[in-house]
């Protein structure tokens, strides 16, 4: 079982904040297929979030295949998120580490290296939202 | 999906004074609505005219399907929680709970006496040598005990410390899981953070009128900031409702409210907080006061 944590002020909504753990967990393998989710009544008389909002959260996962509700007995793990095969993060660190060893050399600083990776994040976001638009 | 409040036009006037203007809301049920506007919007007003303890010089109500009044089926239905949270101080809450026992028709004491237990709240106690956020837990607690389908929360949790407001929260929301979708909430604060935990629909009021209502991940994923260079925002207005402005010699941003994409490449868009949509519609009221001058809001 995990528990959630909600940050009123992180701007992120705080149903995605759930959805966003539940992922995170299934990903590092906290959650494993089969596993339950806290209920509902759990969750808020936890973290003092509204009831419909862990609804939303769980509603959200099981649109993506992730999670079952099983009248009765709660919320279930189905499915790990599609990911790459294992090898791939620590394949793309190495990469990412030789990558942050040549922009420290060039003279940048963490917060130029997190704004660059920020933008490049987005306009590739804004490249894949356009071409997904022309199909 | 039916709604738990709705108002139409909805008004209050104290001699001259305005308390509320032409307020035209919909709450619908199950949700937890955050009210939230300046010392002296209205809030108070709306709650008191919805829980029946003040009648409306113009407009409509409708609560829970009927209009608000002083009668004991309807008010059997409803709690209301008063800012200045009232109880007997030198009753003890076993007091309060046998009081409420012989008021309330659908009393569910053994509710009180075990969220108090769980909370370590002595029942033996006089109210008024307990903590503050002890006597909002007792209040609280026993408006749940009428087991209402509607809760009128005014501003409970200001003169609370952070730890004893969380409990307060988390006991509110429990009872909305246990009520099953058969529980309204409209919750009045100015603690924005708390707001976006734990409620999922706003009421916005300022200068005594609603200037905003909804479902709130809806409102926010209608509302973007735009930040581009200074230049003309006309034809963004064409298209879009814009809230709120802030120039600098060289910078604008503008939250607008969305009407389709935006279109100009110039302006890169960004997401809103609840806290940004609050302040900006509070500040939308201040710039538009001059066009109504005579609407003054009640003092609270």
């Amino acid at each position: 079982m995990i528990g959630f944590r909600v940050d009123g002020r992180s701007g992120v909504p705080p149903y995605l904040q759930i959805v966003r753990q539940v992922r995170q967990a299934l990903r590092m393998g906290v959650l494993d297929v089969g596993d339950q989710l806290p209920t509902v009544r759990e969750v808020v008389a936890a973290v003092a979030v509204n009831p419909n909002t862990v609804l939303k959260a769980y509603r959200d996962l099981e649109r993506e295949g992730l999670v079952e509700a099983r009248a009765g007995h709660g919320t279930f793990v189905r499915a790990l998120p599609p990911g790459p095969p294992p090898g791939t993060h620590s394949r793309l660190g190495r990469s990412l580490a030789r990558w942050v060893r040549d922009a420290r050399e060039a003279g940048l600083d963490d917060e130029s290296m997190e704004s660059l990776l920020r933008v490049t994040l987005r306009s590739a976001d804004a490249a894949d939202s356009e071409s997904e638009e022309i199909a | 999906m039916s709604l738990a409040i709705e108002t139409h036009e909805l008004s209050k006037r104290y001699r001259r004074v305005s308390a509320l203007t032409e307020c035209t809301v919909a709450v619908p049920e199950g949700r937890i609505s955050a009210l939230v506007g300046p010392n002296g919007a209205g809030k108070t007003t709306l709650l008191r005219l919805l829980a029946g303890l003040a009648g409306p010089t113009g407009g409509t109500a409708s609560v829970l399907g009927g209009a608000p009044r002083q009668d004991p089926a309807f008010l059997a239905e409803i709690g209301f929680l008063a800012q200045e949270i009232p109880l007997y101080r030198r009753f003890t809450a076993e007091d309060h709970i046998r009081i409420g026992a012989h008021m309330n028709p659908r009393w569910d004491a053994a509710l009180v006496r075990t969220r108090l237990t769980e909370l370590r709240i002595p029942l033996d106690q006089r109210v008024g040598t307990l903590s503050g956020g002890q006597r909002a837990q007792v209040a609280l607690a026993l408006t749940l005990a009428k087991r209402p389908r509607l809760l009128l929360l005014d501003e409970p949790v200001a003169a609370l410390d952070p730890l004893a407001r969380r409990n307060f929260l988390t006991t509110l929301t429990a009872a909305m899981a246990d009520a099953d979708g058969d529980l309204t909430v409209v919750l009045s604060s100015h603690l924005v953070t708390d707001l976006e935990r734990v409620c999922d629909h706003i009421v916005l009021l300022a200068g005594s009128r609603v200037q905003l209502c909804g479902d709130i991940d809806t409102l926010l994923a209608e509302h973007k900031f735009l930040v581009g260079p200074r230049k003309d925002t006309a034809p963004i207005e064409r298209t879009h409702q814009v809230v709120h402005t802030v120039t600098t010699a060289r910078q604008s941003t503008l939250l607008i409210r969305l009407n389709g994409p935006v279109t100009d490449p110039s302006y890169q868009a960004e997401d809103v907080s609840l806290e940004e949509l609050v302040l900006a519609y509070m500040g939308a009221d201040e710039a538009a006061a001059g066009k109504h001058l005579t609407t003054v809001g009640e003092g609270s």
